[in-house]
């Protein structure tokens, strides 16, 4: 194992981190600052990779694309949270059940809308190829994934921490009584966090899309990898969720270089050693 | 001693028995073979309302039990020639093993947390099932399953393979039927209610949902022990993630906390995923406003919406 | 109380007389499928079925004479719903003959069930080794191939042809993985060459980087065993990864296959796989077969369209010979393991004697026309069965190819 081999592999972890936070950035917003359970997680990343591709088949730019994705599944996450989810805070079955429930719905729908074939995002020219240094290859896709997952973890942090706009959120997630209490609008906000994080999620499917693929059964393939990520970061917990990516791609990357029998274990076996260990996850608070 | 439910409930239950014990000659070999496996996965819901619906703890992971019951006698028949007697204790030992040291990590969380524990402990047993090949036969599974060996009777054909998997349904049913009406199972009901509370009273609440959560187990193992039979073959998709949901939701449908519910909830997602899917490939859209359509009219499951009529009615269930 | 106790007993009759089995009648002759029809594998079904329909659109919808009906169960790609489905379609539905399947679990778990059942079953796609070697089912007749049937002739090609002398090896962790591979290194490495490194990744990995990273630098080339979504981003991977440009890619046929290759880009020319079929054959019986589906289905055919739709034809060349008397089970299978066809849309099919197709092998290469990527063929291997030059005797006695074997000598 010499140096360029572990430049190589921490890039690899780094950007595959990257990808996770993309993947779980919603999550870390509905499930982590709203406790709730949410199986439409992967639904909106695959629908959003479908909503992205019909447009660019119509002919618009990357960027479009991503807008598109962004809006549509805001809007379904604020009709599946106003119609069902607002009534369900605190009970985990009823969330898990009724987001399963959609996350069907939605499979089925997409696999009518839009078939079964695999379908890759085209993504533009510039972003294409690699960069040489050296002899390690960094492609220019994954500096991208890098640089779009830093970018909304700034935004998130600045909004959540530096605006009163952040204030009120984290105060109706903390506690929607005391919130109201003292005039915020609860039921806008709560509807505007989730209508974020689904919105993050469809941004993460048009993103990740370039690099995986958008597919049937790519929603319930990503909805393992989004949970752990949140878990092992800690929920409530944005830092968290970053801190989580990082680690969880470091590891899952380091476990298949070096230790390719434990393939399968390199995701769960330490989020399961590290919840026994801290329940809360890493940064989490009860 | 057995507390039978009184009035209504009752002449249900004897109703219910009859028609299990008697109709099943009536039926077509097919129809009979989905009862079959309704019951099997009755046994299964009943397990996880034990801690689901009784203890009110929600998990993620138990078709990990499923699966340690399953791939016991898949093993032990087509490897060993093993008997059915050692394949049961087999599977319900080993399946009690593996909630044993899974409650033991799981355990320390509730609610969401507990949720995705065992979710990763589900997958933990899934991806064993995946990666130890010279033990599971991999991807491939185990194919050949024999019937039962070593009983009186071969239960190769539909029928007797089904009084079988009844008498196996009945045994489940009274034991879990009397654990939960038990002193133990009262002080399960009162942790799902207040756990501070019941450990102000001086119970040792850890203690107890831990007991509950291998009794679980091992009912789930001894379910997954007639899974393999029935199908004759086992493979690393028996302890899959999706498997676990739809446990969750047989518990839900049918009404958790009642043991009976979710015996008909699972009935009904059997019935369900199969008969529905021969009229229409968009089964799936159906399902999936069942598992919304439970939570928003049904909260308490099928069973509480009929327990609800009949309190209407003015008769006490 | 009463009333509802009544309604329930009533509506368990009504349940149990619909299911009673309905007298049998020499009808119409039955085709039950069973394919996953819902699930990440939904789109392969639908080629399945697809390319069973246009056979039959195309001759009437009869077979010597007797009208057929196909009945098409959903596996959800599910073991234990593939069972009952079978169940169902043999005992409700009356079927005499089944057709289907995709999954190799799923073929393990239901040949023994077809054997207890005496009916026959085809399976178009499932290309499990074993199931035709050292674990054959009686009523199980294979039209499709044998997962490491078309790298035997490929391992001598890249040695012989392509002067490859090392090879890294990087695949998907299961059985078909293994078997591709393993059979590809066998013959690879008689024929002088060396697997100097075995990669193996997950099942649903989504980041090939790990994998990618570890590449020996000596290879003269990486040969990639990839399906499905793993076919989607691989090509991409490795070319980002900047090997594409120093080891040429070659793989399994299904790492290209036309399943994937309309949502493929330039990362994929140049890409070197063997198969029993490729949509560029030019044959004119091909050609037609591909503009038909073409016009049909709005897609260039995969080869699951083409096995489908050759196995449907298979089921009525037998049905011609028993003279349409399909009830006669013994005799309709053994003419089902007797058909010979010479030109279907892969070409000239038969069955060996341990009932897998012995079939053209096509060594095609991705090549771009008119804007569109093809598997353009570059190569035939006349009537290659399972067994390639081995005697089959011999070639049995060795344990079926898995992770571990061959074993790898030279990494």
């Amino acid at each position: 194992m010499n140096l360029e081999f572990l430049i190589g592999q921490i890039f690899n972890g780094v950007s595959y981190g990257a990808l996770l936070f993309l993947l779980a950035g919603g999550l870390s917003l509905i499930f982590g600052m709203m406790r709730i359970v949410n199986m439409t997680h992967g639904s909106y990343y695959l629908l959003g990779g479908y909503v992205a591709l019909t447009v660019m088949w119509g002919g618009a730019p990357f960027v479009v694309g991503i807008l598109a994705a962004a809006l549509a599944i805001a809007v379904i996450g604020i009709g599946e949270w106003n119609a069902f989810l607002k009534r369900l805070s605190g009970q985990e079955l009823g969330q898990v059940l009724t987001t399963m429930g959609f996350a069907l719905i939605f499979q089925d729908l997409g696999l009518v809308l839009w078939g079964g074939d695999p379908q890759t995002i085209k993504i533009p020219a510039s972003l294409s190829g690699s960069w040489e240094i050296g002899q390690l290859f960094f492609p220019v896709y994954r500096v991208f994934i890098v640089g779009v997952a830093a970018a909304i973890a700034l935004v998130l942090w600045l909004v959540l921490e530096k605006t009163r706009l952040g204030a009120m959120m984290r105060a109706t997630v903390d506690d929607p009584e005391m919130a109201r209490g003292v005039g915020i609008n609860v039921h806008l906000i709560s509807m505007g966090v989730f209508a974020m994080g689904a919105l993050l999620a469809a941004v993460a499917g048009v993103v990740a899309g370039g690099f995986v693929g958008v597919y049937p059964g790519a929603d319930f393939e990503i909805l393992p990898y989004a949970f752990v990520v949140v878990i092992v970061g800690g929920m409530g917990s944005l830092k968290g969720a970053l801190v989580g990516s990082l680690l969880v791609g470091l590891l899952d990357n380091f476990g298949k270089a070096l230790f390719p029998e434990l393939s399968y274990f390199t995701l769960f076996a330490p989020m399961a050693m590290i919840l026994a260990v801290r329940p809360t996850g890493l940064f989490g608070r009860a | 001693m057995i507390s039978v439910p009184r009035g209504a409930g009752r002449a249900t239950a004897i109703v219910v028995a009859a028609i299990l014990l008697g109709a099943p000659p009536l039926l077509a070999p097919y129809m009979l073979s989905l009862v079959t496996q309704a019951l099997i996965w009755a046994m299964l819901a009943m397990s996880l309302d034990l801690i689901l619906g009784y203890t009110g703890l929600a998990s993620l992971g138990h078709a990990a039990y499923l699966g340690l019951g399953a791939y016991s006698v898949g093993i032990l028949t087509t490897r060993h020639g093993a008997n059915f007697w050692v394949t049961l204790a087999v599977g319900i030992l080993l399946a009690a093993l593996g909630a044993a040291i899974f409650g033991l990590v799981a355990l320390r969380a509730t609610g969401v947390y507990f949720l995705m524990i065992t979710l990763a402990l589900g997958m933990v047993v899934w991806g064993l099932a995946h990666r130890w090949v010279s033990l599971t036969a991999g991807d491939n599974g185990i194919a050949s399953v024999p019937r039962p060996r070593g009983l009186p009777w071969a239960f190769t054909d539909t029928l007797s393979f089904y009084y079988l998997v009844l008498v196996a349904f009945a045994v489940a049913f009274v034991v879990l039927w009397t654990i939960v009406h038990s002193p133990f199972g009262k002080t399960l009901v009162g942790i799902r209610e207040s756990e501070s509370r019941m450990r102000t009273l001086g119970y040792h609440v850890w203690l107890h949902k831990y007991v509950g959560f291998v009794i679980a187990g091992a009912a789930g193992g001894f379910a997954g022990v007639f899974w393999a039979y029935y199908n004759g073959f086992v493979s690393p998709a028996d302890a899959e993630l999706a498997t676990s949901v739809e446990i969750l939701l047989m518990v839900a449908l049918g009404g958790r906390g009642t043991l009976y519910g979710p015996a008909l909830g699972a009935a009904m997602i059997v019935l369900l995923k199969n008969v529905v899917s021969v009229y229409t490939h968009r089964w799936l859209l159906i399902l999936g406003a069942v598992y919304i359509g439970t939570i928003v009219y049904a909260p308490e499951g099928i069973v509480g919406l009929l327990r609800d009529r009949l309190k209407e009615r003015g008769r006490v269930a | 109380m009463t009333r509802q106790l009544i309604v329930t007993v009533l509506a368990v009759l009504v349940l149990a007389a619909g299911t009673l089995p309905s007298a049998a009648q020499k009808g119409p002759i039955k085709i039950g499928v069973i394919a996953p029809m819902t699930g990440g594998a939904a789109q392969a079904g639908k080629d399945m079925t697809n390319g069973l329909q246009m056979w039959l659109d195309e001759n009437g919808n009869q077979m010597a004479g007797r009208k057929v009906e196909v009945i098409i169960e959903d596996s959800q790609g599910q073991p234990n719903v593939a069972l009952t489905k079978l169940q169902k379609l043999v005992e409700r539905d009356k079927v005499n003959v089944l057709v289907g399947e995709l999954f190799a679990h799923i073929g393990y778990a239901m040949a023994p069930k077809v054997d207890e059942y005496r009916i026959p079953m085809l399976y178009p796609v499932i290309a499990a080794d074993d199931l035709t070697q050292r674990k054959p089912a009686k009523w199980v007749v294979r039209t499709g191939w044998a997962s490491s049937q078309p790298s035997h002739p490929f391992g001598e090609y890249a040695a012989k042809t392509l002067g490859y002398k090392k090879i890294v090896a990087i695949g998907i962790d299961y059985a078909f993985g293994w078997e591709v591979i393993g059979g590809f290194q066998k013959t690879f490495e008689e024929n002088g060459g060396q697997i100097i490194q075995k990669l193996w990744a997950p099942l649903g990995t989504t980041d090939f980087a790990p994998y990618l990273s570890q590449i020996k630098r000596d290879a003269d080339a990486v040969f990639a065993l990839m399906v499905a979504q793993s076919s989607l981003r691989f090509p991409k991977q490795y070319q980002d990864a900047g090997l594409k440009g120093k080891f040429p890619l070659i793989g399994g046929g299904t790492t290209f296959d036309e399943f994937v290759l309309p949502s493929l880009g330039d990362e994929a020319i140049g890409g070197m796989t063997p198969l029993q079929y490729s949509a560029a054959l030019d044959t004119p019986v091909n050609k037609k077969f591909v503009a038909e589906y073409r016009k049909k289905y709005g897609k260039v055919p995969s080869y699951f369209s083409e096995t489908s739709y050759t196995s449907t034809r298979w089921i009525a060349e037998a049905v011609k010979v028993v003279g349409g008397d399909v009830e006669n089970r013994e005799k309709f299978l053994e003419a089902l393991r007797k058909v010979e066809i010479p030109d279907s849309p892969r070409g000239p099919v038969k069955l060996d004697a341990h009932g897998n197709p012995i079939q053209n092998i096509y060594i095609r290469k991705v090549e771009k026309k008119d804007g569109e990527l093809w598997n353009t063929v570059v190569h035939t291997y006349p009537a290659v069965s399972q067994f390639w030059k081995y005697n089959p005797e011999e070639f049995l006695k060795q344990p079926v190819y898995d992770r571990n074997f061959p074993p790898c000598k030279h990494c």
